[in-house]
């Protein structure tokens, strides 16, 4: 091991950071560090603190299955008024169709349907454009359906590090049917937590 | 209009049927069923549009503020249909949707009107015919009440800003976790290899001169240039001078398939991806060696 040690392993993890412009995951932190993870997780953690400790416009956040520095949410005024937001919100057509797609995944659009009782072509057209969703193979089923998942870009939307953190759905009604696992594998496999 | 009640503070216009006015208002959530029920004018609709025949359902339910397990059908169907009739300007294809529920709702309506079938031996009493509506009705509530959730984050996190992806991307790329790789990731890929083959750096428009290859010609090139790297024959790539013009590579293939198939060179690998190498044959048996040409 001949990283730095002590507060200087939390500067150079400010540094790849600051430098990465996406969520960077533990283990690719550890390895740029030549630190094992524990240790690589111990001093995020205590940057996360230093940062918030020292009064920095700045946040530590594990999001989409990584790490990432952040503005404060208390600046979002001034920040805002210096860039301009590209992304509109989503529509509630889509919010519906994502957080269906979110616990089912994966889903196909004829069982969305199913679902919200209305046709969700156009709106899928939008979120695969947007990278919310993705296609992930298809269902085993008449006609080969198109199966759909959720991406990183999806929990780094919302701010989640990982679909585990999707509240549990209130469960009066039956629970929908488990998905057949017969995914023709060319996608990742869902990761959701609370599906088996 | 005594009728209506202080949900009407919204309803600034009244809206006649034949307004064109009424499909704009469609789109949107009445304030109150109730009050435009009856023999009040139709309001013009203020609030946010309904995501369908299982949104505006719960809607009325929420309004009527009844039971979901002891829907009232008669009831609701009554003031589904009278929202249907504002449909009439919507294009058929949602309007279509909220047509297969309206049916829906009269099926049950007639079957609730009708004496149940008398249970089968051993059985409990028949399904209530609302049953299936109502597990829609609650799964699909389920999910608005995620949407709500959903709706808070995105809220949040909008509050919050990244540093965007750095603009030069050869500068940082992610280690790829094996089998990982993204489209992104991939597209990169691809375009570092085309600019070493020196593909990219073609420019769009370029006139390229004519130059008269033969098949002939590059056959001969090539046979010469296996038999100079005797004794250990050339390396496939070798065969290729890139850059070079698309049409030259698939010359020279050409010309090797050829010789290979006239006997004059034989191509070796002596294990899966190896170089392949060319080797020239000796000039005796020309014809005898390689009959399945």
């Amino acid at each position: 091991m001949s990283g730095p040690a002590g507060k200087g392993i939390e500067a150079a993890l400010e540094c790849l950071l600051f430098v990465a412009g996406e969520p960077v995951p533990l283990a690719a932190l550890a390895r740029a560090l030549a630190l094992d993870e524990i240790a690589t997780e111990a001093a995020l953690r205590s940057l996360q603190i230093g940062l918030t400790e020292r009064g920095s416009g700045l946040q530590l956040l594990r999001i989409a299955g990584g790490w990432q520095l952040a503005t404060r949410p208390e600046h979002a005024e001034a920040v805002g008024r210096l860039l301009t937001r590209g992304s509109s919100k989503l529509s509630r057509a889509a919010m519906e169709t994502l957080a269906i797609i979110a616990y089912r995944q994966p889903i196909t659009a004829p069982e969305i349907e199913a679902v919200r009782g209305v046709s969700v072509g156009g709106v899928l057209k939008t979120l695969l454009e947007r990278r919310l969703i993705a296609e992930a193979g298809r269902k085993a089923a008449v006609g080969r359906p198109t199966l759909y998942v959720t991406t990183p870009d999806f929990l780094h939307y919302f701010g989640l590090s990982d679909l585990s953190q999707l509240p549990s759905l209130e469960m009066d009604a039956p629970a929908p049917p488990p998905v057949p696992a017969e995914v023709i594998a060319d996608g990742r496999p869902p990761t959701n937590a609370d599906r088996n | 209009m005594s009728s209506v009640t202080s949900d009407s503070s919204v309803l600034a216009v009244q809206a006649p049927t034949t307004n064109p006015t009424v499909k704009a208002g469609v789109h949107s959530r009445p304030a109150s069923p109730l009050a435009a029920a009856g023999t009040a004018p139709k309001p013009l609709f203020k609030t946010p549009a309904f995501e369908g025949p299982l949104d505006l359902l719960l809607h009325l339910i929420r309004a009527n503020e009844v039971d979901i397990y002891d829907i009232p059908i008669a009831e609701i169907t009554q003031q589904y249909l009278e929202y249907m009739e504002l449909l009439e300007a919507l294009d058929l294809a949602v309007a279509g949707e909220y047509v297969v529920m309206a049916a829906t709702l009269i099926e049950i309506k007639s079957r609730m009107l009708l004496p149940p079938p008398p249970a089968p031996e051993g059985e409990e009493e028949g399904e209530d015919p609302r049953a299936a509506l109502v597990a829609r009705l609650l799964e699909y509530q389920q999910y608005q009440g995620a949407v709500e959730t959903l709706r808070g984050w995105e809220e949040l996190r909008r509050q919050i800003y990244f540093r965007g992806a750095l603009e030069n991307v050869d500068d940082y790329i992610l280690p790829v976790p094996e089998g990982e790789a993204t489209a992104e990731q991939l597209y990169q890929a691809l375009h570092r290899l085309l600019a070493e083959a020196g593909v990219e750096d073609r420019p769009v428009t370029a006139v390229t001169p004519r130059r008269r290859l033969s098949l002939r010609m590059k056959m001969v090139e090539i046979a010469r240039k296996i038999a100079a790297a005797h004794p250990n024959g050339l390396a496939f790539e070798a065969l290729f001078e890139l850059p070079c013009p698309r049409y030259g590579i698939v010359l020279a293939f050409l010309a090797l398939l050829e010789l290979v198939r006239l006997g004059r060179v034989r191509a070796e690998q002596r294990h899966p991806f190896e170089t392949i190498r060319l080797v020239p044959v000796a000039d005796e048996p020309a014809e005898t060696e390689d009959g399945s040409a």
